[in-house]
């Protein structure tokens, strides 16, 4: 199965657990002393702390394939990935590379103890944007092209249980979609079924 | 980077203007050869900063990490986009706003660009541009097609080119104009875009309008050509013309412009401009790019000079339709409302009340108000640019600009809207009261994002925004209305000479270590179209400066006399006194174990000048230099005193005397016995330390000891106000940068 639709430069957002109960401020030096530690294979660069705006992008790490965010849009706070330069591989591969360095960010945040255990993941949201709008425009038409890939990658993540899928109207945004699952999961147990 | 970028040539194909898209092609091949290395670095630079793409901290290929250097090793190796500024390296672009004029199709643009390019920040600039960060090169001739489409360029944004023209954003609605200048604005923007005499520059151009000379919407004053609406009466008729200054500007030492024509009739405008462009590209400095500025020129020249040169030069141009083509039009002018005219509102809640009144401006079109959305660092995301569009769409016929202190105003609302106005622009953060007051800092990139920022201005700005607002509403109603503007470093993006209180960066050892500390400038005037600039009174740690601010404030809420402004009440207390006041803040944390000096707001790092490039000063470190520069300091401040009590020769020659002191401080380190006589300093300082470029600025080079050099050979010359204003601001730039080059002495040994 493929789509006729390259998905390339995949966010993927995972929202956290008692958004109210998290403090930004904590994560600037979490995210320097990611820099320093040279913590993922990626090239870390910066941090860029948009504490100030409403509902923005939150605290960045940037990086030179991916930025890193703990992110407020939409006051949806999750922690973000966004991939920036291309991958190669199929729809499924490149879905799954976010998800999965989404998804290994939250786990070493909920470990950092600067962050004393409040960043927590909700265990049931993802947001799953495609941040390039000639690629992916945000149209009723992209969503059917691309629903059977991504049913089949929201298959492999959750492991058959049930999940509701929405995807937001406005035409002016980035092509995205919210993901809900009945069931809550853990971050290992995600990162567990993508590697199955 | 984008996988797109192959297609939006095509994609976009007939929908840009045919020029625009023609200079992008090549722009896109200067890149490719670049990669190919048929261009040389230093050129291609030159292109794409008269593009508007911008270098960034970090792109030297090197970060300090808090503890030490580490190499940043990018995938395209050893490519450069620049000298010393690697390929990979994310940078900055700016957008030129002719005037901050914007439509709604241009905002979603913005909104796009910044989710899909940058960090989904859009940010608004002090002369009312847009600035994306974190933008990859490879992604800028795509980011640019995509403007170019909904009418927007970059060229000459940024390098020795006309920049941006701004204009007061209330234009056409405000009860003080004269009349409207925006057309004005906009044939001169259109004019010298591209034209070539404008091409060879030794340094930017910036033009600025403003429809009065009592308000401050234009600083007409500190820019190197400056427009302010006027008119006479001829044969019985009311004929358009403007009050022309040329030669001032900020950077470094502030100019104010000089008076260039009282009247200058509005067919005469362009032409007029054109003569000055080309005498400033004959004449102007082009070797040495910090006396580059035309008000360097002017200031050497003599405004009568000068000013003879271009009516000579206004002679030989040879007519051009342009000039006066867009006259007529431009005298018929006028925008248009989308709703009808309405009442202003009566029952409302608190929150709304504030807002009313710090958010709107009354139009000189009875029932129409402008209204300003402040925000927040100057900093705006793509869904709040998004419903902003929508906003203006709804309410008006898309009248919203750009301003210079880093907001929008939407103009031409009815008053009967504004409760749904303000309902909307809440429901998405941008409700927030307070434009224009106290909170509403304007701040240039400093060291988040500038390459030769020195502290940080956002963090500083950021948390005094928070402190602020947090207890505004039990502000005094006096310092409701004062200006902030901090700058990361002297360059003053951030306008800090124009504001009740500015601050720039500087940096100083305590205990050995390098720590961010702000001059605090204080005497500035944004009134008047920047009517007088301040002066630095303190280096104060940046941990400190909130308590700075509280300590002013709540002295001049205590001391004020009856309607006295922050500027009168600086003059009548004083600067010596107000030092004083801030004497204890100045010192060190008397806890040695209290790290928290040692890093700056928003950045946890401990603090370096590395980031800035590596600096060549290192030697042996003498503490004594430490008490030396500090009595230097205290001489410049002396002069500044001096000079405001009226005594302009012994503020001269005190000025001229804190740098020989300074020079002679460093010199000391390696040679304790220099004598007193300023020729041995300034000879000794010249071998050791400008010779060996031990203290030359990464960026601004030479351009500090100069100041020494100059002042030294003009020693036994009178002095007059201008020329030991100049002095002072001089003298203490010449004394940051031997504390800046002390400190690198500290850091090389440290390394
Ligand atoms: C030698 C270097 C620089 C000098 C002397 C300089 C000077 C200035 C001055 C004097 C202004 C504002 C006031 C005016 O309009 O006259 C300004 C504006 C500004 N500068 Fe700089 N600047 C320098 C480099 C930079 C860099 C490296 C950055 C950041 C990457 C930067 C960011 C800004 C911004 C954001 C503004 C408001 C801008 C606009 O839209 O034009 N500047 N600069
Ligand atoms: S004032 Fe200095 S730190 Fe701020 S943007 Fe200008 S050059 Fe950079």
């Amino acid at each position: 199965m493929s789509s006729p639709i390259n998905l390339q430069h995949v966010n993927v957002k995972l929202l956290v657990k008692d958004p109210e109960s998290v403090d930004l401020e904590p994560l600037i030096p979490v995210f320097h002393s990611w820099i320093r530690d040279h913590v993922f294979d990626e090239l870390l660069l910066d941090v860029a702390d948009y504490r100030h705006v409403h509902e923005g992008p939150g605290v960045v790490l940037i990086g030179h394939q991916a930025n890193y965010s703990v992110d407020n849009t939409d006051n949806r706070l999750g922690v973000r990935y966004n991939r920036k330069a291309p991958l190669d591989g199929t729809n499924q591969d490149r879905l799954t590379q976010a998800t999965r360095a989404a998804l290994t960010a939250f786990q070493r945040l909920e470990a950092e103890s600067g962050l004393k255990g409040k960043l927590r993941f909700g265990g049931r949201e993802v947001e799953v944007f495609i941040n390039d709008r000639l690629l992916a425009p945000n149209l009723a038409a992209t969503l059917e092209a691309v629903k059977p890939e991504l049913q089949a990658f929201l298959k492999k993540l959750f492991r058959d249980s049930e999940y509701s899928l929405s995807h937001g109207a406005d035409p002016r945004g980035l092509f995205a979609v919210a993901v809900k699952t009945s069931l809550e999961f853990a971050l290992a147990d995600l990162l567990a079924n993508l590697a199955s | 980077m984008k996988v797109s970028n192959t297609q939006w040539k095509e994609k976009l194909s007939g929908k840009m203007p045919e020029n625009l898209a023609r200079e992008l092609d090549i722009y896109e091949t200067e890149i490719a050869l670049r990669k190919q290395g048929k261009i040389d670095e230093r050129l291609f630079a030159e292109t794409r900063l008269r593009r508007g793409t911008y270098g960034q901290r970090y792109d030297n290929g090197q970060r300090y990490d808090g503890t030490k250097f580490q190499e940043i090793t990018y995938p395209s190796g050893d490519l450069t986009k620049g000298p010393n500024t690697m390929w990979d390296a994310p940078g900055m672009q700016r957008i030129k706003i002719p005037g901050g004029g914007l439509n709604a199709d241009q905002l979603e643009t913005m909104a796009e660009l910044a989710e899909e390019y940058s960090d989904n920040i859009a940010h608004v600039t002090t002369r009312q541009d847009f600035q994306l960060h974190y933008i990859h090169i490879d992604d800028t001739p795509s980011l640019m097609r995509r403007l170019a489409a909904a009418g927007i360029t970059t060229r000459e944004a940024c390098g020795n080119s006309v920049r941006n023209v701004t204009a007061c954003p209330y234009a056409g609605t405000c009860q003080d104009e004269v009349f409207d200048v925006t057309p004005y604005s906009h044939a001169l923007a259109k004019f010298l875009l591209g034209h070539p005499d404008c091409q060879n520059f030794g340094r930017k151009f910036k033009p600025a309008f403003s429809g009065c000379a009592q308000h401050a919407c234009g600083l007409t004053n500190m820019h190197d050509v400056g427009f302010i609406a006027s008119t006479r009466n001829e044969n019985g008729a009311q004929k358009r013309g403007f009050q022309m200054f040329v030669g001032g500007g900020l950077g470094t030492v502030p100019y104010m412009a000089k008076l260039f024509d009282s009247f200058v009739p509005v067919e005469e405008i362009l032409p007029l401009t054109q003569a000055i462009a080309r005498v400033f590209a004959r004449l102007g400095e082009k070797k040495n790019r910090n006396r580059a500025r035309i008000k360097f020129l002017v200031h050497d020249l003599g405004i009568e000079k000068f000013k003879e040169l271009v009516l000579e030069e206004r002679k030989t141009l040879a007519p051009d339709l342009r000039w006066t083509d867009f006259v007529k039009d431009a005298e018929q002018f006028v925008e248009a409302p989308l709703r009808q005219a309405g009442e202003w509102p009566s029952a409302a809640s608190e929150g709304f009340q504030r807002w009313l009144k710090t958010n709107t401006r009354a139009q000189k079109q009875p029932g129409y108000v402008v209204v300003t959305v402040a925000l927040p660092l100057g900093d705006i995301t793509a869904n709040q640019l998004r419903a902003l569009a929508d906003i203006v769409r709804r309410f008006t016929k898309e009248t919203i600009r750009t301003t210079i202190e880093q907001n929008f105003v939407i103009r031409w609302v009815s008053q009967n809207d504004l409760p749904e106005v303000y309902k909307a622009l809440e429901a998405v953060g941008l409700g927030d009261p307070g434009a224009g007051a106290i909170v509403d800092i304007v701040t240039c990139p400093g060291t988040d994002t500038c390459k030769l920022g020195i502290s940080s201005s956002r963090g500083l700005a950021g948390e005094l925004h928070k402190r602020l607002a947090e207890k505004s509403y039990q502000l005094d109603e006096s310092v409701q209305h004062l200006h902030i503007k901090i700058s990361g470093c002297f360059n003053s993006c951030g306008q800090h000479h124009v504001a009740d209180l500015g601050f720039y960066g500087v940096s100083r050892k305590v205990g050995g270590f390098a720590v961010p500390h702000f001059q605090v400038v204080l005497g500035g005037e944004w009134e008047h179209n920047a009517g007088s600039y301040g002066l630095p009174v303190a280096a104060i740690p940046s941990k400190n400066i909130p308590q700075v601010v509280t300590r002013l404030t709540e002295r001049y809420v205590a001391d004020r006399t009856h309607g006295e402004t922050f500027k009168d009440f600086v003059k009548r207390v004083g600067k010596v006194e107000l030092k004083k006041a801030l004497e204890d803040l100045a010192k060190p944390p008397a806890d040695p174990s209290d790290r928290s000096f040692f890093s700056d707001w928003g950045d946890p790092r401990e603090y370096t000048l590395g980031d800035m490039g590596v600096g060549e000063c290192a030697g042996e470190v003498v503490s004594s230099i430490e008490f030396d520069l500090a009595a230097a300091e205290r001489e410049v401040f002396e002069a500044q005193v001096a000079l405001e009590s009226g005594q302009i020769e012994k503020a001269g020659k005190t000025a001229y005397q804190s740098m020989v002191h300074a020079a002679k401080a460093l010199v000391k380190i390696n040679h304790q016995n220099i004598s007193d006589d300023p020729g041995e300093i300034v000879a000794e300082f010249r071998t050791r330390f400008y010779d060996t470029q031990k203290f030359w600025d990464p960026y601004a080079g030479g351009k500090f000891a100069n100041y020494l050099f100059d002042a030294h050979q003009k020693a036994s010359q009178p002095h007059t106000g201008d020329s030991s204003r100049y002095l002072i601001d001089e003298a203490q730039l010449f004394i940051d940068a031997a504390h800046s080059c002390y400190n690198k002495m500290g850091t090389a040994v440290g390394v």
